[in-house]
């Protein structure tokens, strides 16, 4: 079973659609024992970084998910502030975040932005893929997903970035390390470049290789 | 890697009473089809956002068209924003929750700003975006209108725009009423004056008529362009044709130009 956690961080009708449309069976939840079960795992959320974090630990979610990636070593997909999360810290608080990807959440650093462009970063950009993955796989042409974000990954090892971006400066925009995954952009409003990145998510195998 | 920015370019639908309309500076409605298979034509031409504006409901005091609105949102895999009727917080979580990541203000953003202040508290900034409708009044000055354009606020465009981002607006649609439908071009000098104002992003509305005025218009210091008449007519002879450049197009004539 594919389950998307629900920790009340944003609305979640999108991705249900477009799970729906790609045509997989998916769970919406908040109970930790039902994510014990899952067999793959969608993180999403939109909004603050603290907030997202708090929210995981009182419904009881954090530890399970601990478990989960770490100890059961089930593939999970972070989504924009999902991916965030999977980092140690983020510049939006002061809460710890999961800590699963070495790096952090930094804001945008507009000092460094060429003029005429704002943050949040909100429009569709095109993909940079340093090297193959299976969560990028299967594309003819550059994909482009759609953003909206004040604040970007930054890691700390360079081969836990599977994909850059580029706006004012280059940002890290996909991060994998082995099971765990993490995309800033929202695949679930990116058309079929979207759908088959979640495709690809849901349907390979392992994570372990490209 | 590429430096190609790209801008977003977003075809506005007029609904009113359940059908798809394109006005003529705010009046003449022509009837243009059906909501939901416009938005599948525009889903399948994989256009970069879209916005869907109910007319109707907000002149009538009534509420969105919710199963119509969750209809069209099922079938929509690019960001969409609704407009029209969200007067309360429950409104806005109901229409998010059917799958819009954008709600549009006007009416409700100058009679109770703490709407979008709580919205924006609820959803983040990012979801919350207003129309600014202006035109000049009978001494010439710009104003902005709310009410469809029947009610003027008495404020310029500047002022609304600056009080809106303090209220928690994420994003400004600048609409001329006056260019609406005209395919005259966009109103680049209000355009300059509202985006170097407010730190938040400007979407420029009204008078859009090929590729080519949307240029202009990001020069002026707009992040993004709007259009309705150029995306639904085939031309300015204005037989109904949903259509949107290629991305060879945009390239060409938008991105490889900024």
């Amino acid at each position: 079973m594919i389950t998307v956690v629900d920790y009340k961080t944003g609305n979640l009708a999108s991705i249900g659609n477009m799970l729906r449309k790609i045509g997989v069976e998916a769970q919406i939840t908040s109970d930790p024992r039902e994510i014990e079960k899952a067999e793959k795992i969608i993180l999403p959320g939109v909004g603050h970084f603290d907030f997202g974090m708090r929210n995981l630990h009182q419904l009881g979610l954090a530890k399970v998910l601990d478990q989960k990636v770490l100890v059961s070593k089930a593939p999970v997909l972070g989504i924009c502030l999902g991916a965030q999360l999977l980092m140690k810290g983020s510049d939006e608080g002061t809460e710890a975040g999961f800590g699963w990807i070495d790096g952090y959440t930094r804001s945008f650093d507009v000092s460094r932005f060429r003029s005429g462009l704002k943050v949040p970063h909100m429009g569709w950009s095109e993909i940079e893929l340093p090297r193959p993955s299976r969560l990028f796989s299967g594309f003819m042409e550059e994909p482009r997903f759609y953003f909206v974000h004040s604040y970007h990954l930054v890691c700390e090892q360079e081969s836990d970035a599977i994909g850059y971006c580029d706006y004012g400066y280059t940002f890290v925009a996909a991060v994998q390390r082995e099971n765990i995954l993490g995309v800033q952009f929202h695949p679930e409003k990116s058309h079929r470049f979207g759908m088959q990145l979640l495709t690809n998510f849901l349907t390979q195998e392992r994570f372990s290789a490209p | 890697m590429s430096k190609v920015r790209r801008v977003r370019v977003i075809p506005v639908l007029l609904l009113r009473n359940g059908r798809l309309v394109k006005t003529i500076r705010f009046s003449k409605p022509n009837y243009i089809g059906d909501p939901i298979n416009a938005v599948k034509i525009f889903n399948e031409k994989e256009v970069d956002e879209l916005m869907l504006l109910d007319v109707s409901v907000s002149r009538s005091g009534s509420s969105p068209d919710f199963d119509l609105i969750g209809h069209i949102a099922g079938e929509a895999f690019m960001p969409m924003g609704y407009g029209g009727g969200v007067r309360t917080l429950e409104d806005i979580k109901k229409v998010l929750w059917t799958g819009f990541e954008k709600i549009v203000f006007n009416t409700a953003c100058f009679y109770n700003k703490g709407l979008i202040s709580q919205g924006a508290a609820l959803c983040g900034t990012q979801s919350m975006v207003a129309v600014i409708d202006y035109k000049k009044n009978i001494f010439g000055k710009k104003r902005a209108y709310v009410k469809g354009g029947t009610e003027n606020t008495g404020r310029s465009p500047i002022d609304f725009a600056t009080e809106l981002e303090e209220a928690g607006a994420g994003e400004i649609v600048l609409q001329s009423i006056e260019r609406d439908g005209t395919f005259s071009g966009y109103d680049l000098e209000t355009i300059a004056e509202v985006s170097s104002r407010v730190k938040i992003p400007v979407v420029a509305c009204g008078g859009a008529s090929t590729v080519r005025d949307f240029l202009p218009a990001i020069r002026a210091g707009a992040s993004a362009v709007a259009a309705g008449s150029m995306f639904v007519y085939r031309s300015t002879a204005r037989g109904v044709l949903p259509n949107y450049p290629s991305q060879g197009v945009l390239k060409e004539e938008l991105y490889n130009q900024i």
